[in-house]
This record gives structure tokens, C-alpha cells and sequence, in this order.
């Protein structure tokens, strides 16, 4: 079913009132998503987009059985709708602001340890473009055209970066099972590893196209995930061959402050593990495409 | 955001960090006189600049007498002090801090900050202080003690003690340690901090502890909530362009090269500039345009690139999403016109409207280069500015 979405899975907008929420709501319905409610507290019994509005996400669950949930949320007031969708039961929420206090996020991961495996959300972002499965549904704010349906997943923190390789596979014939933007910010909610993990599980996926970056230790865990777990091929790229140390890329993430944070670092540690490094981010699709061949040819 | 060091001191001192007395001066009179009501017999004067290193650089000195504070602190107003982390322009001194001096029996090192394998604050300390952490690190890394803070919970009574007894310390220090160690948390949670650093932190010669030297940084994305603490931002220590960027909205950092950057997107913007560099060039910047860049804001981007005299090519590369390429387009458009562009721009498009926007671009009569992906742009600018470097 690709990862996380599809054309059956019930999501929910948090902030569908806003200018924003609205906007890309439309898009998403326009572009066969689910899209079963919208929650705006102090709007609920009204309609938006011919979708019901509710108070609170709880009442939203409730009424519509919604699973999954994007918010067009200000950062202010984005830890808090995280963990109120926590704890109404959604399944998989992306968060799109940029802009979020770090120890909001500290908070909410400290919060999200209160639920069972089975009862915990699976939290996209914050500041990242969004999830999509080509032609099946999306939750963010990525361009859905640029993206061909296919069997090659991609993770990636940037949304712009994660594009640029859509669009050189596409270019080659070479479709998206899901693309997933984890997003810019030092703390974030599913990592690198952990969207391997579901894209080693998913059936529709053969292989996959990580995009990082300097700064965290993500990189590394992933690279120790893909040697101890992975079958299927990793092709990787990391962003920042030319960036200094010490200081911001736009990114609150994106910053070298320890060992093993700079961009050689991290392509030594994958290349380490076996998973191929695209050299430039221009041959990112095509590293796909001769990975994708070797393994069809052995 | 950066702050000094006496308002790190004062913000400190105000949660119950010990700390010695001193004064802040913005002439060399000032400083005189700061020295006369502190009383004693030694002070020391320190540069205050938004960097480490001074005492190396020559921006801390010890004086004996009011005349030699005078004269030293003469010396250092209005100079660049270039320290190994300001890169070669430096930063301006513009106040100073006159403090007691202090007899130190040892210097200990002690910093908060955020770590992300835990996603949570994490205490950094050695028994080994006075150098810069790095160094530490690589020098004496079994000095160094760790531990990590649960958000839920705070600091525990039982971890302060811990850290205090691993770090050599003994009778009335200890109580000492913790109430420092208590303090610096509580700092860092209630201001959103991002770094707490005390080093060093000494042991006087009367076995009292106190903050010899304060660093503190904090997290942007807080400021909203933290109105004192923006209060304290100083515009003569910034880059004047990384300031000026930020004003508009765009996320900006000077660079050595010659080869401007526009591109929306952080991780495509590193990509560009990985890119330019390959192909045998410099980027001149890194610059972040953000989503729904209007014409305006396209304008402002390349004033922002243009005010650094070392940039002789553009490359704009938009791979638009929320943004659109007509919009930019015309921001291009119009930066020609308003600012009267005479460098060579290379721009490439790509994503919502891309067709609207190359069609605007050919048909502005403009000698804009337009290409189609993002190895054409980057060897087209490294190779345009190659030519007209040699010509």
C-alpha cells in the first residue's frame, strides 16, 4: 500500500479554517486524497471544502474515524496540536510549520514515550514538505505533478531537495512508492531510520532514496539500520559538501557543531555500509537508475 | 542569537550563579571609574565581543592600576578583534567589562547544551577548564562527564550531586555545584536557551566557586516568547548583510566565493552550492528564499547578494512548490530593472508554472541565461565567471 498514506487512509486538517489549511486542503482533495474533516477550535459545526469542521481533533476521531492528520498549525500552537493528536488516537501526523521552539519539540517527544507501541503516533516533520504516495494521496505541501507512481521510496529532510530527485527520476521513467520529508529542525518526530524501517516492510517499495544533511546524528543510525536490517538497495545523497562549521544552513538542523555532523563524515559512514552515494545531487536519479539495473541484472 | 558575556553574567547571577563583581564601560573614562568603585588592587578589563578566544586575541588584560585600565581599555575601543573564531574581519569592540580580579586555585569547565540523540538537555563537564571545548575534547576526553536531563523531571537533586563528587569536589563546593548546576538549567529551560557555558567555572583561592567567564545562546524560534532576551541582540556584532537578510525574511550566510546564490529551499540551496563547487567554482553565499516568494521579495534577495563587492555572477535556482515560477520570473525581471543588474544572472526553473516563467524570462528581452537543470546552471555560472574574471 506504499507507507503511511493511500487513497483509503482517513485524514483529518488540523487548521482548516486558515488561508493556508484551506489552500493546500483543496489541493489534497483535488489530488485524491481522503480528506474526511477539518478541526478549528471555536469552528466546529460549520463546512469547509463540503468537509465537516469539529473543536477538537477528539470529537473529529469520533465522528469520522479519521486515522491520519496534517497541520496547518502557526508554531506557536504546534507542539500543542501534536500531542492533541496524539492523544486522540491518530495514527500518522505531519506537521509542516517551520519555526517551532526546540524545547516545544522536547516536550512533545518526552510526551509521546506515555503510549504503547501500538497506540503511538507516528509524527512527520516539523518543518518538512509533507508525505506523498504519487496518484494515491498526500498530506503536506509538495507539488503532486512532479511525482510518476512507482516502486522507489524516497526520505529526505529538505522538501525542495526531495523534489529535485522526484523530478530526475521521473525524467528517467522512474516512479515514487511514497516520498517522505522528515524534515529541517534538530528535533523531529520519525527519523531517518525509522522511515527505512516502514519502507523495508512495504511491499510496493524496492528501493530506496535517502537526502540528507549536515548536521544530527540521523545519518549515522540509518547507516546502522541499513547494514543490520536492510535487503533492499539505499541510495543516499548528502547536502553540504561546501558548508562551514559552525554555522546555520537555513535549517535550524542544518548546522556542524560535533564530530561526525559534516557532509564528508556522514558519505564516508554510508558509504561504509554499503549504500550507494550519489557524488552531486544532479546524478541523484541516475545513482537510482544504475542501482536499480545492477539489481535487476544480478 | 548571541549575547555578551556581562549579560550572560547578569542573567546568571539573577538564577544564583556566583559570579565576581564588575562594571560595564562604553568609554576608557568609564572603565577608570568602574575600576575606583569596585575598590581592590587588580582588575580585569575584557573586550566584549560576540566570540570565544578573546584572551589569546589580546582583548583581556589584567591591570594593577586605574591609569592602566584607563589605558588599555583606550587602546580597545573601536578596534576589530580578530579572534580564531571571528574569521579575518573580527568584530568591534564596543563596551567593556571591568571586574575584580580573582585568585584562582582551579578552572573547571561546565556547558548545557541541546543533545540530539537524547532530543534533551544535556550537561557537559570537566574538571579540566579554561580551554575551548573542542580542545578538551580532543585533548583530555576522559575529563569530560556527561548527563542528560529528563524534560519531565528536571535536573535531579542525585545528578547535580553525581556530577559534583565525579569532578573532584568536596565539603561545602559541593552544595555550591549543585545550586550552580540548578541555576544554569533553570536559566537555559525558563529563556529558551540553546547553549549555556561557564568556563571557566573556578575554584578560588578561599575554595568557593564562581563563574569566571558566561556564554549563552538562544534559540530564534523562541524569541516571540522571550521578549528580554531579543531585547539583548547586538547589531554591531552581526554580519550587516546576515542582518539585513533576516529583516526580510531570508535566511542568508556570507561566504568566501564569487558565485551568488538565490534558491528556495535550505537543502536545495546546500545542494547548489555543492554543486557550484564541483563543477570548480565558489559560491559567494548561502541564501534561503523561503516558500511564496513574491516579486518583492526576489528583489530583496538580490540586493542582499549584491551588497558583497566579491559576487560576479547570480545563479537562481527555484524548484518551486508553494512558490510559483512566473512570481519569480518577474522578481528577476524587475530586479534588472530597479536595481540596474549588470552581472550575468543564470536562472533555472523548475516545478508549479515552470512553462509561465521561462516564457516570461525570453520574452523580457533580458540577458538572462535560462537552463533546464540544476548541472547546466552551475557550470554555466562557473564557467561565465571564469571568462569574466580572465577578461
Amino acid at each position: 500500500m506504499a507507507i503511511l498514506i493511500d487513497e483509503t487512509t482517513p485524514v483529518l486538517v488540523q487548521g482548516i479554517s486558515g488561508r493556508i489549511g484551506q489552500f493546500h486542503a483543496a489541493e489534497m482533495i483535488e489530488h485524491n486524497t481522503n480528506v474526511v474533516a477539518g478541526v478549528t477550535p471555536g469552528k466546529g459545526g460549520s463546512r469547509i471544502l463540503d468537509r465537516p469542521v469539529f473543536n477538537t481533533v477528539r470529537e473529529a476521531v469520533e465522528a469520522t474515524g479519521a486515522q491520519a492528520s496534517v497541520m496547518f498549525v502557526p508554531p506557536p500552537f504546534a507542539a500543542d496540536a501534536m500531542m492533541e493528536a496524539a492523544d486522540a488516537g491518530i495514527q500518522t501526523a505531519v506537521c509542516v510549520a517551520d519555526g517551532i521552539p526546540a524545547q516545544d519539540m522536547m516536550r512533545v517527544k518526552r510526551f509521546l514515550r506515555r503510549y504503547p507501541r501500538h497506540r503511538k503516533i507516528r509524527l512527520i516533520g516539523p518543518n518538512c514538505a509533507g508525505v506523498i504516495s504519487p496518484g494515491r494521496g498526500f498530506m503536506g505541501i509538495m507539488p503532486p505533478h512532479i511525482y510518476t507512481p512507482g516502486r522507489v521510496g524516497i526520505v529526505g529532510r529538505s522538501g525542495t531537495l526531495g523534489y529535485e530527485a522526484a523530478s530526475q527520476m521521473k525524467a528517467l521513467g522512474i516512479g515514487v512508492s511514497t516520498s517522505v520529508g522528515i524534515g529541517g529542525d534538530p528535533i523531529n518526530g520519525a527519523s531517518f531510520r525509522d522511515i527505512l524501517e516502514l519502507f523495508e516492510a512495504d511491499p510496493d517499495t524496492d528501493a530506496v532514496m535517502m537526502i540528507g544533511e549536515i548536521g544530527g546524528p540521523q545519518e549515522a543510525e540509518a547507516a546502522a539500520f541499513v547494514r543490520d536490517h536492510m535487503s533492499k538497495p539505499v541510495v543516499a545523497y548528502v547536502a553540504g559538501l561546501s558548508a562551514p562549521k559552525g554555522r546555520q544552513m537555513g535549517h535550524a538542523g542544518a548546522i556542524i557543531s560535533a564530530f561526525g555532523e559534516s557532509a564528508q563524515e556522514k558519505v564516508e559512514m554510508l558509504n561504509a555500509v554499503g549504500i550507494t552515494v550519489a557524488p552531486n545531487p544532479s546524478v541523484m536519479g541516475s545513482t537510482v537508475a544504475e542501482v536499480l539495473q545492477g539489481r535487476h541484472a544480478a | 542569537m548571541d549575547i555578551h558575556e556581562h549579560q550572560a553574567k547578569e542573567i546568571l547571577a539573577g538564577f544564583g550563579v556566583p559570579v565576581p563583581r564588575g562594571g560595564v564601560a562604553y568609554s576608557p573614562e568609564q572603565a577608570g571609574y568602574r575600576a575606583r568603585e569596585l575598590g581592590g588592587e587588580a582588575w580585569v578589563v575584557k573586550a566584549q565581543i560576540h566570540s570565544g578566544g578573546r584572551g589569546e586575541a589580546g582583548g583581556v588584560k589584567l591591570c594593577k592600576t586605574e591609569d592602566e585600565v584607563r589605558d588599555y581599555a583606550a587602546t580597545l575601543f573601536g578596534k576589530q578583534l580578530v579572534t580564531k573564531q571571528t574569521g579575518a574581519a573580527g568584530k568591534g569592540v564596543y563596551r567593556l567589562w571591568v571586574e575584580e580580579a580573582s585568585d584562582i586555585q582551579q578552572e573547571l569547565y561546565l556547558g548545557f547544551v541541546l543533545d540530539r540523540k537524547s532530543e534533551r538537555i544535556m550537561i557537559v563537564a570537566s574538571s579540566h577548564g579554561g580551554m575551548e571545548i573542542e580542545d578538551l575534547a580532543e585533548k583530555d576526553p576522559d575529563s569530560l562527564r556527561r548527563m542528560i536531563i529528563d524534560p519531565a523531571v528536571g535536573l535531579a537533586g542525585y545528578q547535580a550531586r553525581e556530577l559534583a563528587f565525579a569532578l573532584g569536589l568536596s565539603g561545602g563546593q559541593i552544595a555550591q555545584m549543585v545550586n550552580v548546576l540548578n541555576a544554569c538549567y533553570r536559566a537555559y529551560r525558563d529563556l529558551d536557551a540553546f547553549m549555556v557555558e561557564i568556563n571557566p567555572l573556578v575554584i578560588r583561592a578561599s575554595g568557593d566557586l564562581v563563574a569566571l567567564d558566561a556564554k549563552m545562546s538562544f534559540d530564534t524560534n523562541a524569541l516571540y516568547r522571550r521578549p528580554d532576551v531579543a531585547a539583548l541582540r547586538d547589531p554591531s556584532q552581526e554580519d550587516p548583510r546576515e542582518a539585513m537578510a533576516a529583516d526580510h525574511g531570508l535566511a542568508y550566510v556570507g561566504l568566501d566565493g564569487d558565485i551568488g546564490c538565490i534558491i528556495n529551499g535550505a537543502g536545495l540551496a546546500m545542494a547548489t552550492m555543492d554543486m557550484i563547487k564541483l563543477a570548480g567554482g565558489e559560491p559567494a553565499n548561502f541564501l534561503d528564499i523561503g516558500g511564496g516568494a513574491s516579486p518583492e521579495r526576489v528583489c530583496t534577495a538580490f540586493r542582499t547578494v549584491l551588497s558583497d563587492p566579491n559576487v560576479g555572477v547570480i545563479l537562481v535556482n527555484i524548484f518551486a512548490g508553494i512558490n510559483r515560477c512566473d512570481w519569480i520570473a518577474n522578481g528577476v525581471i524587475q530586479a534588472y530593472r530597479d536595481i540596474g543588474l549588470d552581472l550575468p544572472v543564470i536562472v533555472r526553473l523548475a516545478g508549479t508554472n515552470v512553462q509561465e516563467g521561462k516564457a516570461l524570462l525570453e520574452t523580457s528581452g533580458l540577458p538572462i541565461i535560462a537552463t533546464d537543470t540544476l548541472a547546466e546552471a552551475a557550470d554555466a555560472a562557473v564557467s561565465l565567471r571564469r571568462q569574466n574574471a580572465a577578461a
